[in-house]
């Protein structure tokens, strides 16, 4: 026990280290105006997508299940919080900012709506499997969608403007932190086991006394919170929301990034999801061509390496840094499959 | 590997059992009372009656189709009975789910083998394990002090029960890659890591040669010694089951032809007709 959890603080502090390192580069290119205000956009729409894919991983990669709704979890995020925002005001309370503390605990109701969503279609929808849960999925999409136009409060089909440009790297990179750090710890217990095992073989997994419903409904939900919270992130980043934004096009968007990067590995999403939403940028020069090459990358992708860039397989800092060792010395072996702060690589 | 071909003296009991004499005075761990199941309108079994021992070793045999993974897939509920009593340790299991039956304590194994193939052969066993470690989510997460001590339990009774079939070495390697017999026997040890009083076992010995079942037979026993547990089989392979069963019930259409001792059930003429008259194998 002693030597996995001094092996468990010494890789986490390592991975603190990291990414205190990466955010205080960052932070000083962004202060500097090293980056300016169009790469700084882009690293935040690419911190919002992060988070949107890491959080589809452990429906898609870790359960195993085909939902096509996260989009629509992230529109009840983004609209919850944004209503939030732009109706209440808070004072700041000594040298904490009555803006950030609104924005936080807006996004974490936009979480909590969104869950609470989750759990609310995930009940019905999980008794299905494959093909019917992705068109269940995607029809509860299209009922958010329809539902936001529909209403007042939303804005309808006018949208929803005057929301506050509050996401910035900082807001970002805290809850990408959040994201990847609950998803791996959540994946190596006994409950992230019950989740893959639900995967691997649901018969198998319910003979050996694992509940089945329980354990869906938990990744469901988890997953659904944080695509509220990417909704938050995305509705203060873009600061204008219409219903279009969040069609069934984004949530294939997501699912697209998620199978790309590999489906059970947290690396990879982060990687995809960055390469990903910096392509299209990149190919702006080549507008004719931009959807053509974007698409010939997947389908290249998927037929070279099916199981997406990083298979099930998880960049660890620790195992780099011991691999770079052991060339001068036999370092000690560390565990597989390790990640954490696996948010350093990108 | 200890070798106990001795037998505990066989006392006769109401089911029509040769119980182990330890066993008398005990509730049975497993009775069936008039069990039966109707798919559509066919019976896929009938009046199915039975009761097993606390350490007893039972056969489920009979020809292809007779039935018999159906009676298991009765006993953890994956199909739910349309009549009669199925008990396990007194309690009525109707209306439970199969995880509730695991954790009442009936294990099984799966006749096509059913791993987590993509996940190591210790997390395999440690989700055998699963009910055991209590911790909750929050404490999974936030890393606290009972997920350690837990995690670390776990993960030397694990090697504990892959040690038991000299598996402990292949701890890392994922399950998909192990061969056929190390299959076969991990999935018995991820049973048994459910802590059962009831192992019942899908044709154990399918695809192995005449060695393996031997060694096979000698594990089963072991079983039922160290792990003090009732285990239910069904095999085709009558060397397994006439040499290591104390009881056997014979299943034709559905319906149980035959209840006895091995001996008793060798010479039992109803038994020689549906093997050699109707058997389609």
């Amino acid at each position: 026990m002693e030597k996995n959890l001094r092996s468990f603080f010494r890789r986490s502090t390592l991975n603190v280290i990291l990414c205190v390192a990466f955010f205080a580069a960052v932070s000083y290119m962004i202060s500097a105006k090293i980056l300016n205000r169009y790469y700084t956009n882009i690293i935040n729409l690419v911190l919002i997508y992060i988070i949107a894919a890491v959080s589809l991983n452990l429906t898609c990669g870790y359960l195993g299940q085909l939902p096509l709704g996260h989009a629509g979890f992230m529109s009840i995020g983004a609209y919850t919080a944004a209503i939030i925002t732009t109706h209440f005001t808070l004072p700041d309370i000594g040298p904490v900012s009555g803006k950030a503390l609104l924005f936080l605990i807006a996004t974490v109701a936009g979480g909590v709506m969104a869950m609470a969503a989750g759990v609310l279609i995930g009940l019905p929808a999980l008794r299905l499997k494959g093909d019917y849960l992705a068109i269940i999925t995607l029809a509860f999409g299209e009922i958010i969608r329809v539902l936001v136009q529909n209403i007042k409060i939303t804005g309808g089909a006018m949208g929803l403007g005057g929301i506050g440009k509050y996401t910035n790297f900082g807001w970002g990179f805290f809850w990408t932190v959040i994201v990847v750090a609950f998803t791996y710890l959540l994946i190596n217990s006994r409950h992230g086991r019950a989740i893959k095992s639900v995967r691997e073989d649901e018969i198998a997994a319910e003979s050996v006394g694992i509940n089945l419903t329980y354990y869906k409904i938990v990744a469901f939900a988890g997953a659904a919170f944080f695509a509220g919270v990417s909704g938050s992130l995305f509705a203060h980043h873009i600061c204008y929301l219409e219903p279009g934004n969040f069609g069934y096009n984004m949530s294939i968007e997501m699912l697209v990034m998620v199978v790309l990067g590999g489906l059970g590995s947290i690396s990879g999403s982060i990687i995809a999801a960055t390469v990903l939403t910096i392509i299209p940028e990149v190919l702006q020069s080549f507008a004719t061509w931009k959807m053509i090459i974007y698409s010939l990358l997947l389908v290249v992708v998927m037929i070279f390496k099916p199981s997406g860039l990083m298979g099930d397989y998880e960049f660890s800092a620790a195992r780099l840094i011991s691999r770079m060792l052991r060339r001068k010395e036999a370092a000690p072996k560390l565990p597989e499959n390790y990640t954490e702060g696996g948010e350093s690589d990108d | 590997m200890t070798n106990r071909t001795q037998r505990a003296p066989l006392v006769p009991v109401p089911s029509g059992f040769l119980m182990r004499e330890q066993d008398v005075d005990k509730t049975p761990v497993l009775e069936i009372r008039h069990l039966g199941v109707d798919f559509g309108g066919l019976t896929a079994v009938e009046d199915f009656n039975m009761a097993l021992g606390r350490t007893e070793i039972a056969g489920l045999i009979g020809p292809n189709g007779a039935g018999k993974t159906t009676v298991f897939n009765l006993l953890t509920n994956e199909i739910e009975p349309t009549r009669g009593i199925i008990m396990i340790d007194g309690y009525d299991t109707r209306g439970k789910k199969p995880y509730e039956i695991c954790r009442m304590g009936v294990a099984r194994t799966f006749q096509n083998i059913r791993l987590f193939r993509n996940m190591t052969v210790l997390e395999n066993v440690k989700i055998g394990l699963h009910n055991e470690m209590k911790y909750s989510l929050g404490e999974a997460v936030l890393r606290l002090p009972r997920y350690w001590s837990n995690e670390t339990v776990s993960d030397m009774r694990a090697l504990e029960l892959l040690s038991f079939f000299n598996m402990q070495d292949a701890a890392e390697l994922k399950a998909g890659s192990l061969p056929y017999g190390a299959q076969r026997r991990l999935e018995i040890v991820r049973a048994l890591a459910t802590n059962p009083s009831l192992l019942l076992l899908d044709e154990p010995a399918a695809g192995m040669n005449p060695s393996e079942t031997l060694e096979l037979m000698n594990n089963i026993r072991r079983i039922r010694d160290e792990f003090n547990i009732a285990v239910l089989l069904i095999e085709h392979d009558m060397n397994l089951v006439m040499g290591v069963c104390d009881g056997i019930v014979v299943l034709n259409y559905g319906k149980i032809i035959a209840k006895g001792s091995p001996d008793d059930i060798m010479s039992d003429p109803v038994v020689i007709e549906a093997y050699l008259g109707k058997a389609d194998q």
